[in-house]
């Protein structure tokens, strides 16, 4: 058996909890901070052991939270905006952009999306509308990563000029305001090579940087759309969350919104692996395991017109073998009238366990590789991220 | 001179604001802003966006009007003014 982490970091609409591990199979929640506000991601810097949560106020904005006392106490930490002069081009959504006339707004932090750890001291933030922001003094500050923000499949460099005035980047309205803009909500960091990163994007595809953030390419071959008259098109792509094998970096997964996507060559080629017929398809988040890259679990919704569990069930999916059989894990999990949506960041995994939690309020966490579950709260607030510390 | 009255939310993230009287030195809005994230920082960026503009659901009052510039904040406030920062009401 394999030890996990003793502590659950869960974002929520409502504040930041902590679940920590007390007896056999008994997990604890408390509210750690943060209370009354959304907290759309909170996770540990695995270098310093400071927590740090992305805040969305109603009414004050996107802020970055941090705690250096394991939350006992928060601060704001250094703010994420975008710099003056930052610019996007505006698609509608439904638009072609090739036949609208492009029409420019100002760049304004409108979500902190993601959170990701690379070599001590730094770190990585994915936001609405489309920016990645990296730290690399610890978080002290923040800056847009330009290339990426600046890439050609975005029209260019739109602080020199208009650039081509076509963006293949279109919109997702998981903002706050519901304003349609392009979102960063997945950063997988290679550990092998901190300087490759890859980024997920909706609605756009996926991009790599092998040198650090210098130059980005994309990584969506492979990758079908049900929604294009093209489905292989190169961009257009709605990856709902992606991640990579820690032990084995080239093996990669995403839920995408057209079905499970493996991996084995580091994103340079996707295969389809869902199993309709087993529920496997739609879906927000996928776990890998850290050592199998072969291993991954996902939690299975019914279509992208529904986006609930699949007939009132609610279950975990596991492959051992890169998707080409599935394994509905349903031991402790309801099986009639549950409609729980599980979003992208609230599945995660450590060693043997897993945990996951819905917008219902419900947190699942097993033991044993999902193969039993124990709930460890049913009233909590809609659930946006959980991640082991 | 300006008094400036916070909605108590926000005392929430600036304790040490509370139950201090707040005076800037201010002859538009966005001066108003500027003197109490010198006072408090980071509270501008509570109160307006990186562009300067007023969030969506943050309302400035100057006496009983309502700021008419949301985007740059240019309203005059006379001096002996009070400025009111309110939480919108946007729904419920």
């Amino acid at each position: 058996m394999k030890r996990s982490s003793d502590r659950i970091l869960v974002g929520t609409r409502k504040g930041t909890f902590a679940i920590d591990r007390g007896a056999e199979h008994e997990w604890r929640p408390s509210l750690l901070g943060h209370a009354g506000v959304g907290v759309s991601f909170v996770a540990r810097d695995p270098h310093t052991g400071t927590l740090w949560a992305a805040l969305g106020h109603g009414h004050w904005g996107a802020k970055l939270s941090w705690s250096r006392d394991a939350g006992k106490t928060w601060q704001d930490a250094a703010q994420i905006a975008y710099p003056e002069g930052a610019r996007y081009l505006d698609v509608p959504p439904g638009a072609d952009p090739s036949k609208t006339k492009p029409t420019f707004k100002a760049a304004r932090l409108q979500k902190l999306w993601s959170i990701a750890f690379g070599p001590p001291g730094r770190i990585l933030v994915g936001t609405i509308p489309g920016g990645l922001f990296v730290s690399d003094d610890g978080g002290a500050s923040f800056a847009l990563n330009l290339p990426l923000w600046n890439h050609e499949s975005r029209g260019g460099d739109l602080f020199q000029g208009d650039g081509s005035g076509i963006t293949h980047w279109f919109g997702t309205p998981a903002s706050e305001s519901g304003e349609f803009a392009p979102g960063i909500h997945s950063i997988a960091v290679d550990p092998r090579s901190p300087e490759r990163v890859l980024v997920a994007i909706s609605t756009a595809g996926v991009l790599e940087t092998t040198d650090g953030g210098k130059s980005w390419r994309s990584r969506n071959q492979g990758l079908v759309m049900d929604y294009l008259p093209n489905p292989n098109a190169e961009w257009g792509h709605d990856p709902h969350y992606l991640e990579l094998c820690s032990g084995e970096p080239d093996h990669v997964w995403q839920q995408n919104h057209c079905g499970v996507f493996y991996s084995s060559d580091g994103a340079a080629t996707w295969r389809k692996v869902s199993q309709p017929a087993s529920g496997v398809h739609f879906g927000f988040p996928v776990a890998v395991d850290s050592e199998h890259g072969r291993t991954a679990w996902v939690v299975p919704g019914k279509s992208d017109a529904e986006r609930t569990t699949v007939d009132g069930g609610l279950f975990v999916a596991r492959t051992d073998d890169g998707g080409e059989s599935w394994r509905a894990l349903r031991k402790g999990l309801p099986q009639q009238d549950a409609y729980d949506v599980v979003y992208r960041h609230a599945l995660d995994n450590s060693g043997d366990a897993l945990a996951f939690g819905s917008t219902t309020g419900n947190l699942y966490v097993s033991e044993d590789r999902g193969e039993s579950w124990h709930a460890v709260g049913h009233n909590l607030p809609p659930i946006y991220s959980v991640r082991f510390a | 001179m300006v008094k400036v009255e916070l909605t108590p939310h926000l005392f929430t993230f600036f304790p040490d604001l509370k139950g201090r009287q707040l005076v800037v030195e201010a002859a538009t809005v966005a001066q108003v802003v500027r003197g109490l994230d010198q006072l408090a920082p980071g509270i501008g960026f509570y109160i307006c966006d990186e562009r300067g503009s007023l969030r969506t659901h943050v309302n400035i009052f100057v006496g009983e009007d309502r700021v008419n510039d949301r985007q740059r904040l240019t309203d005059p406030v006379p001096a002996g003014s009070r400025v009111y920062i309110m939480q919108a009401l946007s729904g419920g």
